[in-house]
């Protein structure tokens, strides 16, 4: 791509997100498997539209497609924001069918392995064609310092999209919201419990201002 | 395209591929993923001088995504070292994206491979087993 192409493309996408004020945002919820990116989506969608977005489970992968849940108009404090709820695949950069075999036969395990990789690939393409911000999703009691952490808030910085990190499973005992602000110290970090609702009036605060 | 060449016998030991910053900068992005992914599925040790930008980062896992598959080849381990420093960039950089840095190291292997992959600040530790 040409430097002009490449200017003028970057002045466009800049422009459209400063002027599509009417448009709902597209926000992705991203983060690693297992960081509770399903519950935490399912829980805003409920207290906004009553209707949850999909299933959520301990095995990783259990959402093997993006999901979308349309028209969320999220309000606190005088401040409005509408939102599409994106809910992607927790992002990895191996998945191996014989992590599902305790849980299911081969040829499932097979296919969901398959589904999975499927989910993750077009997750990744989302982020750099389709998404207007992003909400990432890290479980606190884990070590927020992977590569694949690292390398999605570096590819999200890069793209220039607002991003608000959420610190998730407050309610276990290992949970350390600090360890994840230490991490990431240039993004906001919300503490919460998707799981057991803590902390929510804070998240919508924050989505109300960030993203509104 | 240019590729690394590999030994004839995949059992003579592992093989450590590694590229220069100046060969990667004549490859397109496509191209440079697929010399990455080709040194993969041989079982190969991939070390790039400078490192990947966040854009071919993130076609890399798309990439491996659509590769991955039952019968052997069940993704890489990445560790880079250091880190990104897009976040330091200037915005008129970020804008005309020009200005990712990509001054760093960075081992990819074949996860199969790969028993460990650890980095701390000063190193990056592989241990690759055979088979």
């Amino acid at each position: 791509m040409g430097l002009f192409t490449e200017l003028k493309d970057s002045i466009s996408r800049v422009t459209d997100r400063l002027f599509s004020e009417q448009e709902p945002k597209r926000i992705g919820i991203y983060g690693p498997p297992n960081a509770g990116k399903t519950t935490l989506a399912n829980r805003i969608a409920r207290d906004w539209t009553g209707d949850a977005i999909g299933t959520e489970s301990h095995i990783p992968h259990e959402t093997r497609r993006a999901r979308r849940k349309e028209n969320v108009e999220i309000e606190r404090n005088g401040k409005s924001v509408t939102i599409d709820i994106v809910d992607t695949p927790g992002v990895t950069t191996k998945v191996d069918y014989e992590e599902f075999t305790d849980e299911m036969e081969k040829d499932d395990a097979i296919r969901r392995s398959r589904e999975a990789t499927e989910g993750v690939a077009e997750a990744m393409h989302w982020l750099r064609e389709d998404v207007d911000g992003v909400i990432y999703v890290l479980d606190s009691a884990e070590d927020p310092i992977t590569q694949v952490n690292t390398m999605l808030i570096g590819i999200i910085e890069s793209r220039d999209l607002p991003v608000l990190i959420f610190a998730n499973k407050t309610d276990l005992e290992d949970s350390s919201v600090k360890r994840i602000e230490d991490a990431f110290p240039q993004h906001e970090t919300i503490p919460l419990s998707a799981k057991e609702g803590d902390n929510m009036d804070e998240v919508y605060e924050s989505i109300a201002e960030y993203f509104g | 395209m240019p590729k690394a060449t590999n030994t004839d016998d995949p059992d003579d030991g592992i093989q450590i591929d590694m590229i220069s910053g100046e060969r990667m900068d004549e490859l397109a992005t496509m191209e440079k993923i697929r010399m990455i992914l080709d040194g993969v599925h041989d079982g190969n040790i991939v070390i790039l001088e400078e490192g990947l930008t966040p854009d071919e980062e993130s076609k890399l896992i798309e990439t491996t995504m659509a590769e991955i598959n039952p019968d052997g080849f069940n993704g890489i381990e990445i560790e880079t070292y250091p880190k990104s420093e897009t976040r330091d960039s200037s915005l008129l950089g970020r804008i005309m994206g020009t200005d990712e840095s990509t001054a760093k190291l960075t081992v990819i292997g074949p996860a199969n491979r790969i028993e460990t992959l650890h980095k701390d600040e000063t190193l990056i530790s592989a241990l690759v087993s055979r088979n």
